[in-house]
């Protein structure tokens, strides 16, 4: 079976420091990966190298079979990797629903030849987008906003945004950077039960960076601990917990 | 008085082209051109020079310009696009002024600063004077339509969530599968494409064209109509042009009443007034006279109530 990611020795350097460091693993499709460590480990930076929104000094990354090293953030999105970003980068000017609906993959009146001359072909594929939008805006419990400009939702609110564009690009990979911070604690759990809906009735894969350990256990079937750069422990969740070195990394933070 | 305001309306509907261009790269893709006057100019003389030069037609004329607008404007975003946007501001400017500079000086194929003669015109040979004022003004306020529609039709659709998607934060549609760097290719070329073609509706509405023509006033009026119409929406394009264009024009009327200055003293107070109009503008209504409107009027017009909330 091909993972559906593999990154193989990613390393991330920023002015001199390595802030990823040879950091190598896969994910299995339809796996739920919790990525934890303390505060700047390297997680939101692996996730950037993992959407090619950095590119690594070193190391290779397959997604769904193919080298997607030194791809464009655009070309990892196509071949079926979406994220969320850490601090929601919600489109401010354009509503909730807009944001959305820009999700859509292949929508023919995003071309420039699309918009202009085959208007009745982008009437029709915008009437259906704007149906799942609606239903992904439903999922999420946004739908009371969707003609409000994002930049009026609530923090919370953005970081839902985040997750129903993701919902919306039908990727296979999903990767959530803390995406229950800041979002009320019902929601929370809602998000919970959407994502391992996600995960059992539409194969969909994630990786999580998630702080909230209640969280990562619900869910993760295997967890990835990383600590100043590098991947620190991996396994299941109880393995992981038990692991000194995991364990002395969080404290060394709280103290 | 009849003539007069056929003039002003014959530069309104001019001044409307170049606003509707820079509205669809800078309102909604958030490109920075500061070399509108390059890409006008560039068209201006590229027609000029195929009527007079070979003795082309004007529709040929019009349509090397808008070629020769689109491969500049190809040039200047392959040099610029994927660098910051500062970079492309940079680059838009210093490219009027190397354009400015070759109008200047290569005399055997513009006759420099005395101006390049156009007798051209597009307009039916064998109207009387006044019918070919009226009909220049037709097929300048003809073009401002299609351009309009265009621009509206390209602001309404998928193509244009796009845009203003990248505008906003280029990250986003990027990580959801855009080609940013295409889709600002596309709307630089084709918004250069416009002014040069405009720039090619001018000179064969003035008929001699000189270097003067395309300089930083122009650009100046250009980016005022789009800011003060509301950058993103093509009808507050519209206003914003009409409203740059006439009070530009009105304070023409000072002269008489200033005595105490000369021309040029009148002419740097015509453009304390539009800027002190501007100031107030950006105070206090920013998004301009016809904001962007964030939500397309389909999308209002299907709403469905949510139930639930
Ligand atoms: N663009 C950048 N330039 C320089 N340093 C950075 C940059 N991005 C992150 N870092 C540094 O890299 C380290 C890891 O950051 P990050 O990946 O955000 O950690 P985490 O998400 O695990 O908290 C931090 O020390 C941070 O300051
Ligand atoms: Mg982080």
């Amino acid at each position: 079976m091909t993972p559906r990611l593999m990154a193989d020795g990613l390393t991330k350097r920023f002015s001199g420091t390595t802030v990823v460091d040879n950091v190598s693993f896969y994910v299995d499709p339809g796996q739920i990966v919790g990525l934890t460590g303390p505060n700047g480990a390297g997680k939101t930076t692996l996730f950037n190298l993992l959407s090619g929104v950095l590119k690594p000094d070193a190391g290779t990354l397959t997604v769904n079979g193919v080298d997607a090293t030194n791809l464009p953030p655009y070309r990892l999105a196509r071949l079926g990797l979406v994220r969320t970003f850490q601090l929601a980068r919600e489109l401010d000017r354009l509503s909730v629903l807009e944001n959305v609906q820009l999700a859509a993959r292949n929508n023919v009146g995003e071309s420039l030849t699309g918009a202009l001359f085959r208007p009745a072909a982008t009437r029709q594929a915008e009437q259906a987008i704007t149906q799942r939008a609606r239903e992904v805006l439903s999922l999420v419990s946004l739908s009371a906003h969707e003609s409000k400009p994002a930049a009026a939702l609530s923090g919370g609110q953005k970081k839902l945004l985040e997750l129903a564009r993701c919902l919306m690009a039908e990727a296979d990979i999903i990767l959530l950077d803390e995406i229950a911070a800041g979002v009320a604690p019902h929601l929370v759990e809602e998000i919970a039960v959407l994502i391992r809906r996600l995960n059992r009735e539409h194969g969909k894969t994630f990786v999580i960076i998630e702080h909230n350990i209640g969280f990562i256990r619900n869910l993760a079937s295997r967890v990835v601990v990383m600590a100043s750069g590098k991947v620190l422990a991996e396994g299941s969740f109880d393995h992981v917990a038990a692991d000194p070195a995991v364990v002395a990394s969080y404290l060394g933070q709280a103290a | 008085m009849d003539s007069y305001l056929v003039a002003i309306l014959t530069v309104a509907g001019i001044y409307l082209i170049l606003a509707l261009a820079l509205n669809l790269q800078f309102g909604l893709t958030g490109l920075i051109n500061f070399g509108v006057v390059g890409f006008y100019g560039l068209g201006a003389y590229a027609s000029g020079i195929a009527t007079e030069t070979f003795h082309a037609p004007f529709l040929a004329g019009l349509l090397a310009a808008l070629i020769i607008g689109a491969i500049a404007g190809a040039l200047v975003a392959l040099l610029s696009l994927r660098l910051s946007g500062d970079f492309l501001a940079i680059v838009t400017l210093g490219f009027a002024e190397t354009i400015r500079l070759v109008f200047n000086n290569e005399d055997w194929l513009t006759h420099g600063p005395s101006g390049f003669i156009i007798v051209t015109r597009p307009v039916i040979a064998g109207l009387s004077r006044t019918a070919t004022s009226w009909m220049v003004l037709g097929v300048i306020l003809l073009a401002a339509l299609l351009v309009l529609l265009l621009m509206m039709r390209l602001a309404d659709t998928p193509y244009g969530r796009v845009l203003r998607a990248v505008r906003e934060d280029d990250l986003v549609p990027a990580t959801l599968g855009k080609n940013i760097f295409m889709y600002r290719l596309q709307a630089f070329v084709l918004g250069s494409a416009i002014m040069a073609g405009t720039g090619s509706l001018y000179a064969h509405y003035v008929q001699t064209i000189t270097p003067d023509n395309f300089t930083t006033p122009v650009a100046i009026l250009v980016w005022m109509s789009v800011i003060v119409g509301g950058a993103g929406n093509m009808k507050g394009t519209v206003l914003g042009a009409l409203a740059v264009v006439f009070i530009y024009e009105g304070t023409r009327f000072i002269g008489p009443w200033l005595t105490m200055l000369d021309a040029e003293q009148i002419s740097a107070l015509r453009f304390i007034i539009i800027g002190v109009a501007l100031i107030l503008m950006i105070r206090f209504r920013p998004e301009g006279l016809l904001p962007e409107a964030y939500q397309r009027p389909a999308e209002a017009a299907s709403r469905i109530t949510p139930s639930k909330g």
